[in-house]
């Protein structure tokens, strides 16, 4: 199925950094907090936009890791493994997380509800180990903590 | 708007007056920081506003003071460094400080403290060594071991306040130095101060300033590194969370000191609060006139901007952030030429790290004599860390350099929680080491540490237990690396993959003897070869392991994991005489690897156990043991 997109929104944060090439990073936060990941065509839109090839929009796309290529979920689920976490047992809290809702890092669940990242460190090391969850922080977790914590979740979904 | 310092200065001696009013007066401050806030510190803040409104406490507490908006008895504070014992909660002006605080208790704080004076014991912090409640928070010895410096006012200082930062004497350097103070002036004072980069280097700002003044060049830029990527740090997200205007008033000054008219704060996206604070604080810096054209009516003018970085490691790299802050690909370039002579779109550019802007100011307002009575000779001052690890006390401290490990990990936080032992301290992430016990007494400065291998860093330390395995951690910081490598140069891309392949070997008990060897002679090349610093210090976690934890390697090699950590060693086992037969293990094993009959001893399964250990938390009988 071809998507129609309309530009609008991109036209919008386009005007909001002056439409200058410099502010690329700022403008593809934006997109990416918009979309929630970086889509084809609205690549192919700025590299018209800003007078950059695509290649060059992708290659920044792809370096860094606050940017992706799929669409995160709505709840965009960040599990720290940064030295605090890793030592004191981010591993089983990622185990926890990838048996209920049964994806791993790097993936989004089919219904997009949520999205799994492993990331370097979040800075709550005092709370290790510790997950984010759109902005929000979590920490000293267990396994069974964690559970609960995207049952609710699910279930503010269906109500 | 303010057009000239004179103007500028009676503010400053109006808000110190204000501030001095508030601190004397009944007020609660809530600590806002990211590890209280986790905690609910958001909702205690709700609870006492809620409280405060419906006792009509709002005016009637502290109706003797004119300035209305000052009236509010209560307030959010910046983070006060004992992230574990959130939320905290200070309460002026006896200065009592309360530890875990919830919702439940807001009520208590109102009627006893607030209203009457009166301490609530149950909620004073405890001395983590005896045992002790303490009651205000200068008695507490995780505060009193520390030297605050650009740390001082915890507790009671308003993070976004411009007018709170000003009461304690903010914005005053900045004054002085435009109305008295020449740039070589000013460049002198940090020379002779022995203010050096805090970013991990330990370079000194005054020369790096002076370089970039002396370059030619049409514009010139300051840029704030603020790219606090190493795992097991989190003071720079810290200090510009609880004072951003202390970096923002040091960017202004090294601008005017070596000339530049335009400055970037390069910050991590993955501190957003961090990212509005900075915001927050150039758009108020702007309203008083601090910022823009012609400054307090000089002819010196600057501008600051936000740049929000992406979630890429080698930002932090000085060359790959102004790479990034071009709007592109955060790749490294070779030195020289240094961005001091050519930097931002090849214009002299000023990079310092958070920290050292946050100095600077201090030091022209406190003077030399201060700032060099803390510290030791070669490197006088003070460094903030982040300590964690399984320690009685978590968080941020601040201390002069030359401080042991020993009396950061013992005397301010408390030593170990029990039961644990300490093995190893991690310092300087995943470009660090790994130091012994024996190193505890090591004064930490950078020539000190440098002298055995390791670095400070940003200042992330991380202590290790005897529960942690020394290769694992090593594979950890290469696996790190590895992802983070930006891909340039082959020593980095190709060397610290190869690296994390073996230790990989390594803990999944597969390595031999001649791994050992290349591992070694690789992580050498690595070193030498790579282009960046990134690539330089990836090693350091495999060297300095290999020099003081050799032994470990060899038990790998031997079939032993002797801190346990590393699953591919480990094998669990129901003891039967122990197995009462419950059935608690295999409702809670996610793999399903347990089974058996009710009543009688369950088994399991090795084909399809994953080793998690969670049954071994589960079985109330201790019937399940660790084989290694």
């Amino acid at each position: 199925m071809p998507i129609t997109r309309n530009f609008s929104k991109v036209e919008e944060i386009l005007k909001k950094h002056a439409y200058d090439k410099k502010n690329l990073i700022k403008i593809l936060l934006d997109v990416q907090k918009e979309y929630r990941h970086l889509p084809k065509d609205v690549i192919n839109y700025l590299g018209v936009a800003l007078d950059l090839p695509p290649a060059k929009i992708y290659g920044v796309g792809t370096f860094y890791a606050q940017f992706s290529l799929k669409p995160k979920g709505q709840y965009a689920i960040s599990i720290c493994d940064g030295t605090a976490c890793h030592m004191q047992g981010s591993t089983s809290l990622l185990q926890a997380i990838e048996k209920e809702i049964g994806i791993k890092p790097g993936e989004v669940t089919p219904d997009l509800l949520f999205s799994l990242d492993q990331v370097g460190c979040l800075g709550a090391c005092a709370l290790a180990p510790a997950m984010v969850i759109n902005e929000e922080v979590y920490g000293n977790l267990t396994p069974e903590e964690v559970t609960r914590i995207l049952k609710n979740l699910k279930e503010r979904k269906e109500a | 708007m303010i057009n000239n310092p004179k103007e500028a200065l009676d503010l400053i001696e109006y808000e110190k007056v204000r501030r001095e009013r508030k601190l004397n007066q009944k007020t609660v401050y809530v600590c806002v920081g990211t590890g209280c806030t986790a905690k609910g510190a958001l909702k205690v803040y709700a609870e006492f506003e809620r409280i405060i409104a419906e006792k009509n406490l709002a005016i009637s507490l502290n109706k003797e003071n004119d300035h209305e908006e000052d009236q509010d008895p209560v307030r959010k504070t910046g983070c006060c460094g004992r992230c574990s014992s959130g939320v905290l909660v200070t309460v002026l002006p006896w200065n009592y400080m309360y530890a875990n605080v919830t919702v439940r208790d807001v009520e208590e704080i109102i009627d006893k403290t607030l209203l009457h004076g009166e301490p609530i014991e149950r909620l004073m912090l405890t001395d983590p060594i005896t045992g002790h409640k303490v009651e205000r928070l200068e008695d507490a010895d995780f505060y009193k071991h520390q030297n605050l410096y650009i740390m001082e006012d915890i507790g009671k200082c308003e993070c976004d306040s411009i007018e709170d930062y000003m009461g304690r004497g903010g914005y005053s350097s900045l004054i002085k130095a435009l109305s008295e103070q020449t740039a070589e002036g000013i460049i002198r004072t940090m020379k002779e101060a022995g203010l050096r980069g805090r970013g991990g280097g330990g370079f000194p700002t005054g020369v790096k300033w002076e370089a970039t003044r002396k370059s030619p060049g049409e514009k010139k830029f300051v840029v704030c590194n603020g790219d606090e990527g190493d795992p097991g740090a989190f003071m720079n997200r810290t200090l510009l969370e609880r004072d951003p205007h202390s970096v923002l008033e040091g960017m202004i000054i090294a601008a005017y000191a070596v000339g530049a008219g335009k400055g970037y704060a390069y910050l991590r996206a993955e501190y957003p609060i961090a990212v509005r604070m900075f915001n927050k604080a150039i758009e108020d810096a702007r309203r008083l006139g601090f910022l823009g054209e012609n400054i307090l009516g000089t002819d010196f003018s600057f501008d600051a901007e936000v740049k929000e970085g992406a979630g890429a490691f080698v930002c932090g790299e000085e060359t790959a952030l102004l790479a990034s802050i071009e709007g592109k690909r955060g790749v490294p370039k070779p030195k020289p030429p240094f961005p001091a002579q050519s930097g931002l779109w090849g214009f002299p550019t000023l990079i310092n790290n958070v920290e050292t802007y946050a100095n600077a100011p201090k030091i022209l307002r406190d003077g030399i004599e201060s700032y060099r009575s803390r510290g030791v000779e070669k490197t006088p001052g003070t460094k903030m860390f982040s300590v964690t690890g399984p320690l009685k006390l978590n968080g941020i401290i601040e201390v002069a350099f030359g401080t042991t490990l020993r009396q950061i990990i013992y005397d301010i936080c408390g030593g170990l929680v029990a039961g644990k032992e300490l093995k190893a301290i991690q310092i300087g992430g995943p470009s660090g080491a790994c130091l012994s016990e024996e190193f505890l007494d090591l004064p930490l400065d950078y020539d000190t540490l440098k002298s055995v291998d390791a670095m400070v860093g940003s200042g992330g330390i991380v202590a290790m237990t005897t529960d942690n395995c020394m290769v694992e951690v090593a594979r950890y910081f290469l696996d790190f690396t590895k992802r983070e490598s930006c891909g340039k140069c082959a020593p980095c891309r190709e060397g610290t993959y190869q690296a994390y392949k073996i230790l990989e070997k390594f803990t999944q008990g597969k390595a031999t003897y001649e791994d050992l060897e290349n591992l070694e002679y690789l992580a050498r090349i690595i070193k030498i070869a790579s282009l960046c610093g990134l690539g330089k210090t990836a090693p350091n976690p495999i060297l300095s392991t290999l020099k003081l934890f050799r032994e470990e390697y060899v038990a790998h090699i031997e079939g032993i994991c002797p801190s346990g950590m590393c699953t591919a060693f480990k094998k669990y086992r129901i003891n039967p005489e122990l197995c009462k037969g419950c059935g608690l293990c295999a409702r809670s094993c996610p793999q399903n690897a347990i089974s058996g009959e009710r009543g009688k001893p369950f088994m399991i399964d090795e084909e399809k156990c994953v080793k998690c250990g969670l049954c071994v938390e589960k079985c109330k009988f201790k019937a399940i043991e660790l084989v290694h």
